[in-house]
């Protein structure tokens, strides 16, 4: 146990933390060249394609050092606020950080809520100064940064670049010399927490444990502590960049366990494996379960395919624990599910891997924050649906969830961020001068104002020079209201949102404009509006088509406009019929680009 | 009864609008004729029995054609098909080469129908479109016309653009009263993709065509021509009886026709056939004898939704006869989208067909793709 290290690899997003990993990967001989791609470890075809890591990556990697074999467990965190919660995961498995702080770009919110998240662990932190082949890098004023947060001696600061390879000899010495050997003893009980777990095409469910106490062997009778569920060890073994299987994993390793585990719910990350003869006698402490902080309704284009969408979502949530849903039904889209997710991006990520992994095409409605509703008989119900929201007259009030935001910026842009925030409902609670041109905001903000727009508005309105982060602070009192939509005078549930008071008329007025621009125009004209109860707030209408007919059709144009016509039904067939009126899927997306 | 079309694919200028299958580049034309007339040798069992009735010169600018380029095609035709006693042979032409020397030689060919491409009786609005003749030869070409006796005469106009004023379509109809113009294929403008016009438009040059401003101009002429007694027929097509384009009305009554020439299409029925539209490669694979079209098999589905799609076109309507043909749950299936439309009374039902009510052709596509089963 003496000769195993267990580190995550933490950073603001696109600091480098998955291109560092290669390196690492490639001097210590865990991938061949030939193996190599850029940032490796982000195997989804997703992560690939967006160049961003969404889940955590772990992979064990065996090292020489002065004449000493090492197992160091190597665990690449994504860096995206939506995905802090698998931060969170990887570092109750480890027991050093590398923090990776890009030369060129210094601390960012996420280098700060991700180091502290490792202090909270009481992890040996190892910074790193990134992306030092570049011209741009600062590394004399980033080492003071990173001096100044982490309280370390700027010797301790390792100049590294994941490009050219720079430091990385440096970055294993560390490891070895400065991150703990895990504790824990060998003969105890078995206790190992599960931080992860992926369903495999071939493998069914396969979870990610790290042993503190005892150890596991293959054939083991092993007991999910929080589930109360037995299994069978059917294979247990180490990460490779595949799974090497292995008779018995000791404590202090980070291993995998395939055990027939049929149900996605089963395995909760967090819980605690022990054996079933001879029991630990208690979990190990400490996973809250993730709170959704987004729900949005999604529904299967294909209305007959709820239960496969049902499967999917299953599917997901083993490899996606932060993901939650629930049965709901809608007129205009018919039954779904109510989903809570981390975030915009989150939300975005579920549905492309519904339609890549699972080959299902769906809808996603509106999304809105969780609200608490209290009636005049104080009875306090939970609003995840604009549906859920109580008729006025029995409601005595709402609340809604806000956020601490923190935000670094240059402090030339310190006011068009103020405007922003208020404009935003935030109160600005405190202002840090981090260096003299280098400032962070702290604000408190409803949530529900920085689900939308708000990143694309903090970047440009920084000119890119402003990073955020934020945590949740409780509920306050809301000033809310439940905006409807009615196409021709017939209400769309689907189109439903609830919104602050203030910000009704502008947003009621956009989302009529939006939804004019997709709709496409049928035989007879078609009224949008925009009413909270009984008021009508916007107004737009989509004319009537004129003319839908193409001149010509002669001998060899008919074929050519058969098909033309019989996409046209097969995209029609796509669409909801809300009263008399076809809509299409797009539309009720609508809300989310209400500024393209 | 059954058509040859011959795709002449060579233009003396490019129109803005026009999206057809031609080349201004005319060196190769001789080489193309003379594989038109090797095609039609090839394709002689392609109409089976069917007689031929109607022969039809389209393109491109066929009237670029000299006259023993059009009897070497013409005597091809007869050497290797069976023909009506009476065919309708059409040649479209432009009114530039109409002269008096011209339509003399093509009535002595047998060409015995002329479709010529006046678009407008206007200079700026031929400007517009880069029409390669002027005003006065429109009214030429239909003067020479007339006076070597081709009376059967159709005409194309062009409306729905913002350039053609009420008084100048008052007068584009009135030179069919006036030189008593038996039929008239009028269609509004439209953008097709990768056209001149297209990129005008999205530079903002050029307004896009009102759709508003193109179904006045169609009411006007529809108004017209009726009154004039010409039968509006199909939705671009007016005729006084007897003139109704033979050729063309083959196409929507499902007869079928032949098509040679680089991008002509044919159809006998069961499959549908395109050449390949390019000049060069035509040559090359007619002279290596190998296929130089792509083909078609048309499924149950596909016939009835062209069946309902060409239908809704026309005065004749969706011939119940033919619809019988189809398997009982299709037949099931379109009776029961059709419901809405009669009980709209937007579709009226007659003892032979179902017809689109005149005021609604405007939007036949929407309608007929409602209808179609996919
Ligand atoms: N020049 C230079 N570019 C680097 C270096 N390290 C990473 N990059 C580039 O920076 C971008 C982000 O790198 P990643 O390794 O994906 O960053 P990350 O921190 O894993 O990103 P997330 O997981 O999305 O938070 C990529 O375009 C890399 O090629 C470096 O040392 N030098
Ligand atoms: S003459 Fe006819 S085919 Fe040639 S470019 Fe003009 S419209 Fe097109
Ligand atoms: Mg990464």
């Amino acid at each position: 146990m003496k000769n195993i290290r267990n580190f995550c690899i933490i950073a603001h997003i696109d600091h480098g933390k998955s291109t560092l990993a290669d390196r690492l990967l490639q001097t210590t001989g865990t991938i061949t060249d030939r193996q190599l791609q850029e940032q490796t470890l982000d195997d989804m075809d997703l992560e690939r394609e967006r160049g961003i890591t969404i889940k955590s990556h772990a992979i064990q990697m065996v090292h020489k050092h002065e004449g000493e074999t090492y197992v160091l467990n190597l665990i690449d965190t994504p860096g995206h606020v939506d995905f802090s919660y698998e931060v969170s995961r990887s570092i109750a498995a480890c027991e050093g950080a590398l923090l990776i702080v890009d030369a060129t770009q210094g601390i960012q919110a996420q280098t700060i809520s991700n180091l502290y998240l490792a202090l909270e662990h009481d992890l040996e932190i190892i910074p790193i100064l990134n992306k030092m082949d570049l011209a741009s890098a600062m590394p004399e004023e980033v080492t003071d940064q990173i001096v100044d947060l982490i309280g370390c001696e700027p010797e301790d600061v390792i100049a590294a670049s994941g490009k050219s390879g720079l430091g990385v000899d440096n970055i294993l010495k560390a490891i070895i010399n400065r991150v703990p050997a895990p504790k824990g003893d060998p003969e105890a009980p078995l206790q190992a927490l599960i931080f992860d777990s992926v369903f495999n095409q071939f493998r069914g469910i396969v979870a990610y444990f790290r042993i503190m106490n005892g150890s596991i062997k293959k054939g083991d009778q092993v007991k999910f502590v929080n589930t109360g569920k037995e299994y069978g060890a059917d294979e247990v073994g180490v990460l490779g960049l595949d799974y090497i299987p292995q008779k018995q994993v000791f404590a202090g390793n980070v291993g995998y366990i395939i055990s027939g585990i049929k149900k996605a719910k089963e395995v909760k990350v967090g819980d605690t494996i022990t054996n079933v003869i001879n029991p630990c006698d208690k979990a190990i402490q400490g996973f809250e379960n993730v709170k959704p902080m987004v729900f949005a309704g999604i529904y299967p284009v294909d209305t007959d395919e709820y239960e496969e969408l049902r499967e999917a979502m299953e599917k997901l949530q083993l490899n996606d624990a932060s993901l939650t849903f629930e049965p709901e039904s809608s007129a205009a889209l018919g039954f779904g599910f109510r989903c809570g997710f981390l975030g915009m991006l989150h939300m975005e990520i579920i549905q492309e891997r519904l339609e890549r992994e699972h080959n299902m095409t769906v809808i996603t409605t509106v999304p809105n924050v969780s609200y608490i509703a209290y009636t005049k008989k104080e009875e306090q119900i939970i609003v995840n649906n604009p549906s859920d929201l109580p008729e006025i007259t029995k409601m005595d009030r709402v609340e809604e969830p806000f956020i601490a935001a923190q935000i670094i910026t240059k402090s030339e842009f310190i006011g068009a961020i103020m405007t922003l925030c208020i404009e935003k409902r935030g109160v600005l609670k405190n202002q840090v001068y981090l260096t003299s041109d280098r400032v962070e905001l702290q604000f408190e903000m409803p949530l529900a104002e920085i689900v939308f727009d708000f990143y694309d508005r903090l970047k440009t309105v920084s000119k890119g020079y402003a990073s955020f982060d934020y945590q949740p602070i409780g509920y306050q009192a809301s000033n809310l209201s439940k905006l409807d939509i009615l196409l021709n005078g017939d209400q769309v549930d689907a189109l439903s949102s609830l919104i602050h008071r203030d910000n009704s008329y502008h947003f009621g007025k956009k989302i009529c404009e939006k939804l004019k621009e997709l709709i496409p125009r049928q035989q007879f004209d078609i009224a949008i509006q925009a009413a909270i109860g009984a008021k009508i707030i916007a107004r737009e209408t989509v004319k009537a088509l004129r003319k839908d007919v193409t001149a010509k059709c002669y001998g060899g144009d008919i074929s050519r406009k058969r098909k033309l016509l019989e996409k046209q039904k097969k995209g029609k067939k796509r669409m909801r019929q809300v009263g008399n009126v076809e809509v299409p899927q797009s539309a009720f997306m609508a809300v989310l680009k209400l500024n393209d | 009864m059954a058509g040859i079309y011959i795709h002449i694919p060579f233009c003396s200028k490019a129109c803005h609008y026009c999206d057809f299958h031609f080349s201004t580049l005319l060196k190769n034309k001789i080489a193309v004729v003379n594989s038109i007339a090797q095609e039609l040798i090839i394709q002689k069992e392609y109409l089976g029995l069917s007689k031929v009735s109607t022969i039809y010169f389209g393109g491109g600018t066929p009237s670029l054609l000299s006259t023993l380029e059009l009897e070497k095609i013409l005597k091809t035709i007869r050497q290797n098909f069976v023909l009506e006693k009476e065919v309708e042979i059409t040649l479209e032409a432009n009114p530039d080469d109409l002269t008096l020397e011209k339509v003399q030689e093509l009535k002595a060919t047998g060409i015995n129908r002329l479709s010529i491409g006046i678009q407008s009786f206007h200079q700026n609005h031929l400007d517009f479109f880069n029409r390669s003749h002027t005003e006065k030869q429109t009214f030429l070409a239909i003067e020479n016309a007339k006076s070597v006796g081709i009376n059967n005469l159709s005409i194309d106009l062009i409306y729905g653009f913002k350039d053609l004023t009420e008084e100048q379509l008052q007068f584009n109809l009135k030179q069919i009263s006036s030189y008593q113009i038996p039929h008239v294929s009028a269609y509004a403008l439209t953008v097709e993709p990768k056209t001149a016009l297209s990129s005008f438009i999205k530079k903002g040059k050029v307004d896009p065509p009102s759709e508003e401003l193109a179904k006045t101009q169609f009411l006007t002429i529809i108004d017209y021509l009726q009154k004039e007694g010409l039968t509006h027929y199909e939705i671009s097509n007016f005729g006084k009886p007897n003139f109704f384009s033979k050729h063309n009305t083959s196409y929507w009554k499902s007869e079928p026709y032949l098509g040679v020439g680089p991008s002509a299409h044919s159809f006998n029925g069961k499959n549908r056939q395109w050449n390949i539209a390019n000049n060069v490669q035509y040559l090359k694979l007619i002279h290596d004898e190998k296929p130089m079209f792509q083909k078609e098999e048309l499924t149950e589905k596909d016939k009835l939704n062209e069946l309902i799609m060409i239908g809704l076109r026309t005065i004749w309507g969706i011939d119940k006869k033919k619809l019988s043909k189809f398997s009982s749950g299709l037949q099931k299936q379109f009776l029961n989208e059709l419901k809405k439309y009669l009980s709209q009374q937007k579709i009226t039902e007659t003892e032979t067909s179902y017809v689109l009510q005149k005021k609604y052709w405007f939007l036949a596509d929407g309608i007929a793709s409602s209808l179609f089963q996919v």
